[in-house]
């Protein structure tokens, strides 16, 4: 399989919907491109399964390697582990989902799709790239877009909003440049990740290098004390783009720390894991501690996916495969499920007006399908066994007891704990939106329209696969993370 | 061995029940909804049964010990080379026996329901929630792996959720949902530690291994276990300890029991299927499943379980005696009668004449399954007839409920463990099994059955005696007598079960080690529990049996005990206290606060710092070569001090 159609095709997409007429046109270019590009997502899934089934052991599969700027030793380095498939996955639906999401979008519509597709080729590329540069490159495509989106078709602060999120992810970026550049003098004049895989990299370049990244990409994927652009970027953003901005950008973090940061500085990470426990303990716990207190519900959401995200930061700071494996699932069940509590939001607040929680209730009368997703979105994010939410969870927590000493213990137990204050601000939040007695200027709401449920749906399938059916996506996944470990137990 | 396709279909049946009735209830099957879901629970219960039956009589018994079979097992989740979630059945006497009453209680309400809820708006939606229900109670059963059981647990606690608050409009059964669904997943947390801490030092999630591992005295897991420890106590001992919290928190263990009152709030055959007879006693059901382990290694673990029991069954037997909420009274009832069940797990030790504890536990689990859904459902067609839950609208309901009345006052008589109904064999065996191993909780369960018998004719007495019965509403209750056919017919049934279920002799099918237990009858034994029992009866009699004022003289006089038992010994009250005041003003606005004024400020100040100071140093770039001429120079002549320093 080739994987420069992965990039392609969003292109090819972007540029056709540029040069679409109406809006109609614009739309169903964009939905097309996308759809395809899911397909192509879950044909990739299963060329990929099937070549490791026939015992092709690579590290990477259907490599490519064309040289883009020989005197820099720069190359458009494309391979796939089951890591990146599961991330191109769950990309893909989000994207989709997105798509559908902003179907009743009136105001400039062209440039909206443009950018959301254009956001999506970034996340696409970042996901392949074996070379750093490249990989800079695309995470650079992904993050531009964003400011528009939220200070061009945002609501409320959203000039604000759109200024401080791209403000600290270029910071992020700018960190995560530097590191690279201290790796690419240190280790051998080389972007390539496979390459620097293979070369020693002094240990005072891992100590001065692993922070640098892991801080640069932690931005992204809401570490604290950085997570600050979270909160105000998903409420300002059009509901598309808080989907794109949970479910995809903050992943590109969790993957850039992993990939990057762990697996090419072991020796680093080693030495900085108890601060990573540490912030990402605070960061479940404090997340989850300050979403009870919001009455907004994309405020809620934001607030529970730093909560959230603190499990992916969590999972590999504990360094066990297990746990990397749960921090990989974690942010693919994250994804999918925070994509579509996103996108049911979007839907009540097209219908209310509204996302104070207080000014809701009793809508599971008039929205039954809205809300029934609601529930069972919710029921995801504290973790119900059946969702994706709790496979990623458990993992996390099964993978960090395999640390016996007593301070890797507290952090899993102040993780665990979560699952309670979970319960309390998810069941707090349906609770006031979707029971209780039914205000009257709500009488007439109209339920979803086609697209929203298509949308939706699209995700929820994704959810319940993992939910119901996990060992697929732990089969995918813990192969990479196994590889990963063994890095890391060779360091010294 | 057993057919494993029929035992996956007992519990697969509910879950298409689920699937079809949440799919396509709302739009294709608003009318039939009820007959389809009761149909595949009938199919499921048959299996049930016949399952049973095999089990017992056919192939479960190999040289005279209850094997435990897995005639099923898929990997569903490995974490790593001993760790790995299973989908499986363990199928031995407890698995069976629960299977019989799980499946049974779940047919009967389906059944019950169907005239209770006719008419009803969401009907498609509420036989939904009983398919989830019923299959993630049977998979919790069936569990052969300590992580599936916990799965289905918490599915169990979202079916409660969802049940509890189907009357979703009520602002009280929205608190009563969450309330029970957060004090529960408390609970579930001590579980979820506890079964971290299990695996971590069994190296295991099978139910079968891990009890071999942590039984066995030679075993190196089984060492490791006992030998780490932590403020004292051996890491073994901490992780059933916080197994049992998470039974308690689904069993309605003192403290953790706030939340089943409350629960009342659901529909009365939900309360009857959920609250009464199955999901309540998965923490019983917990406890017996890794009772080798509580009895033969961690016996400080079994003493707490002991006590809890203990404590629970006398502190919500006081209670029952002061609510008026003829469904509260059945809570805490229930409650009380949990806690039986959980000292009976207690004092028992494993094996041979001492594991009698053991089997007087899972006896009087299943008797009290049928004699309280019958009660459940008793109270159901009194509610459905008076639409009020409050005993002071009601009395003198025999006339116009004579079927009812009559099975009511069977299920009292069982509660109360008057000889021959059910109640009073399972009931007698665990006061046995307490006398021969720890006197104070003999005592206390002596108290509190006599309380159990006052209190339940109390009830009885009050809805059915006292004050004859004048309706509010005369035209309201001419369409509808006790309920029809479907609403008798499990009344019937179940009062059968109550009046002849005590004679099974239970011992020989489940026993702590799958050997037959030969219980013998001691007569001289039975004479105080009965007498207690009369001796409570009467007293119900005298008080409540016609209209008087003797009972509120009584409240009066002993005014300040009988408050506190009315509020519950204000529990709920110390809760509210906890969590409002110290969670939500204590960590949570502290929180949402410094997120807001110090991370965000900080990033604020940044940015504002940088414009500020921009907006200064841009003033530098003003474009005159004179000026930069300046800069140029004093910098030259900067530089050249620092060479000329290094230099030297």
């Amino acid at each position: 399989m080739n994987l420069l159609l992965l990039i392609l095709i969003p292109l090819l997409t972007a540029v056709a919907v540029f040069m679409m007429q109406n809006n109609n046109q614009v739309r169903w270019i964009a939905f097309f491109g996308s759809a395809i590009q899911l397909i192509l997502s879950l044909g990739l899934y299963v060329v990929y399964t099937n070549a490791r089934n026939h015992g092709d052991t690579a590290q990477m599969l259907f490599e490519q390697n064309m040289p883009l700027f020989k005197s820099w030793n720069i190359n458009l380095h494309l391979g796939v582990d089951g890591i990146s498939v599961a991330m191109i996955m769950l990309t893909a639906f989000v994207v989709v989902a997105g798509v559908l999401m902003s179907w009743k979008m009136e105001k400039m519509t062209k440039e909206f799709y443009f950018l959301l597709i254009l956001l999506s080729m970034g996340a696409y590329g970042f996901f392949i790239s074996l070379d750093l540069f490249v990989l800079f490159f695309f995470l650079e495509i992904a993050v531009i877009p964003k400011y528009l989106l939220i200070g061009v078709w945002g609501s409320g602060k959203k000039e604000y909003s759109a200024n401080k999120l791209a403000l600290m992810l270029m910071t992020g970026s700018a960190l995560v440049l530097v590191g690279m550049f201290i790796l690419y003098f240190g280790g051998g004049k080389s972007f390539d990740i496979l390459q620097l895989a293979q070369t020693t990299i002094p240990t005072w370049t891992q100590h001065i290098c692993f922070p640098l990244l892991f801080v640069g990409f932690g931005v992204f994927t809401a570490l604290f004390p950085f997570h600050t652009w979270v909160p105000d970027g998903h409420s300002s953003a059009p509901t598309a783009g808080s989907m794109f901005l949970a479910g995809i950008s903050m992943k590109l973090g969790g993957y850039g720390c992993l990939r990057v940061a762990t697996y090419l500085l072991p020796e680093g990470a080693k030495e900085y894991a108890n601060i990573i426990l540490l912030l990402s303990a605070i960061a479940i716990l404090y997340g989850a501690f300050a979403t009870m207190m919001q009455k907004d519900l994309k405020y809620i959401n934001a607030y529970s996916s730093i909560s959230h995200c603190g499990f992916v930061l969590l999972g590999i700071g504990m360094l066990t495969k297990v746990a990397i494996t749960g921090a990989i699932m974690q942010m693919v069940s994250h994804g999918l499920m925070t994509a579509l509590f996103f996108a049911v939001i979007g839907i009540i607040y097209e219908r209310t007006h509204t996302r104070q929680v207080n000014e809701m209730g009793g809508l599971l009368k008039v929205m039954p399908f809205t809300i029934t997703l609601l529930f069972i979105v919710g029921l995801c994010s504290l973790g119900l066994p059946g969702l994706s939410g709790f496979v990623a969870e458990m993992t996390v927590f099964v993978g960090s007891w395999e640390n016996p000493d007593t301070f890797h213990r507290i952090v899993t137990v102040a993780g665990c704990m979560s699952i309670v204050v979970t319960a309390v601000y998810i069941l707090r939040a349906i609770g006031k939106t979707a029971m209780g007695p039914l205000k009257e200027e709500y009488n007439n709401l109209s339920d979803a329209a086609w697209h929203e449920k298509l949308a939706t749906i699209i995700l929820l399938v994704g959810i319940i696969a993992i939910g119901v059916a996990p060992f697929w996506l732990n089969d995918l996944v813990s192969p990479g993370a196994e590889l990963i470990m063994q890095k890391i137990q060779m360091a010294k | 061995m057993p057919n494993a396709t029929y035992m996956m279909l007992i519990v697969l049946l509910p879950l298409l029940s689920f699937l079809i009735m949440g799919l396509f209830g709302r739009t294709y099957l608003k009318n039939t909804a009820g007959i389809i879901s009761t149909c595949l629970s009938f199919l499921s219960t048959c299996l049930a049964f016949y399952t049973a039956y095999g089990y017992f009589f056919e192939y479960g018994k190999i040289n005279g010990v209850y094997q435990k079979l897995i005639p099923f097992n898929y990997l569903w989740l490995a974490f790593s080379e001993g760790l790995s979630i299973n989908m499986g059945i363990l199928l031995d006497p407890i698995t069976a026996m629960m299977l019989v009453v799980v499946t049974l209680i779940s047919l009967m309400v389906h059944i019950y329901s169907l005239g209770y809820l006719k008419g009803e708006e969401r009907f498609p939606t509420y036989y939904a929630f009983l398919g989830l229900f019923t299959f993630s109670m049977l998979g919790l059963v069936v569990a052969s792996n300590i992580f599936q059981i916990y799965i289905f647990w918490e599915l169990v606690g979202v079916s409660s959720f969802l049940l509890i608050g189907y009357y979703y409009e009520k602002p009280s059964a929205v608190a009563a949902c969450k309330k029970a669904f957060i004090v529960t997943r408390f609970a579930d947390l001590g579980f979820l530690i506890g079964i971290l801490v299990l695996s971590f030092y069994a190296g295991t999630l099978d139910f079968n291994t891990l009890i071999q591992r942590l039984t066995s005295p030679e075993s190196n897991e089984l060492k490791s276990a006992l030998a780490a420890s932590f403020l004292g106590i051996s890491a073994l001992t901490w992780g059933m300890i916080l197994v049992f919290v998470g039974g308690a928190g689904k069993s309605a263990m003192f403290p953790l029991h706030i939340w089943l009152p409350d629960a009342m709030e659901g529909p009365t055959p939900v309360s009857a299927l959920i609250h009464a007879a199955t999901m309540v006693v998965a923490g019983v059901f917990l406890v017996a499943r890794l009772f080798p382990i509580f009895a033969i290694s961690a016996p400080d673990a079994l003493e707490i379980v002991a006590y809890v029991g203990a404590i629970s069954a006398l502190f919500a037997a006081i209670i029952a005696c002061t609510q008026t909420d003829i469904k509260r009274v059945l809570a805490f009832s229930t409650m009380s009668q949990i806690g039986f069940m959980m000292f009976a797990l207690g004092v028992s030790k494993y094996g041979g004449e001492e594991g009698l504890g053991y089997t007087a536990s899972m006896f009087h689990l299943f008797t009290h399954a049928l004699f309280k859904a019958l009660l459940f459902l008793g109270a159901g067609a009194v509610i459905h007839y008076v639409h009020s839950n409050n005993m002071k609208d009601m009395g003198g309901l025999r006339k116009q409920l004579p079927i009812t009345h009559f099975t009511f006052l069977i299920a009292c008589l069982a509660i109360s463990g008057v000889p021959p109904f059910a109640g009073f064999f399972s009931k007698e065996e665990i006061l046995l099994a307490a006398f021969q191993h720890n006197q104070t909780i003999y005592w206390m369960a002596l108290i509190t059955s006599g309380l159990t018998a006052f209190y339940m004719f109390r009830l009885y007495f009050s809805i059915f005696w006292n004050k004859s019965y004048h309706p509010h509403h005369e035209d309201e209750h001419g369409h509808h007598g006790e309920g029809g056919f479907v609403m008798m017919m499990p009344l019937v049934l179940l009062s059968v079960g109550a009046c002849l279920a005590g004679f099974i002799p239970f011992g020989k099918f489940v026993s702590s080690d799958g050997t037959a237990l030969v219980s013998e009858f001691h007569l001289q034994f039975s004479i105080a529990p009965v007498a207690l029992g009369l001796t409570g009866i009467f007293t119900a009699l005298f008080l409540y049996k016609t209209e008087n004022d003797k009972p509120d003289k009584m409240a009066s006089t002993l005014r300040a005990l009988y408050q506190i038992a009315y509020h519950k010994f204000y529990i709920d009250e110390i809760y509210l206290f906890i969590t409002q005041k110290i969670l939500f003003n204590c960590i949570g606005k502290p929180a949402a606060w410094f997120d807001k004024n110090v991370v965000d400020g900080l990033v604020n100040a940044t940015g504002n710092t940088t414009q500020v100071l921009s907006e200064k140093i841009k003033k530098i770039q003003s474009g005159k070569v004179q000026e930069y001429a300046v800069y140029f120079l004093v910098g030259v002549f900067g530089l050249a001090m620092v060479f000329i320093y290094m230099w030297k």
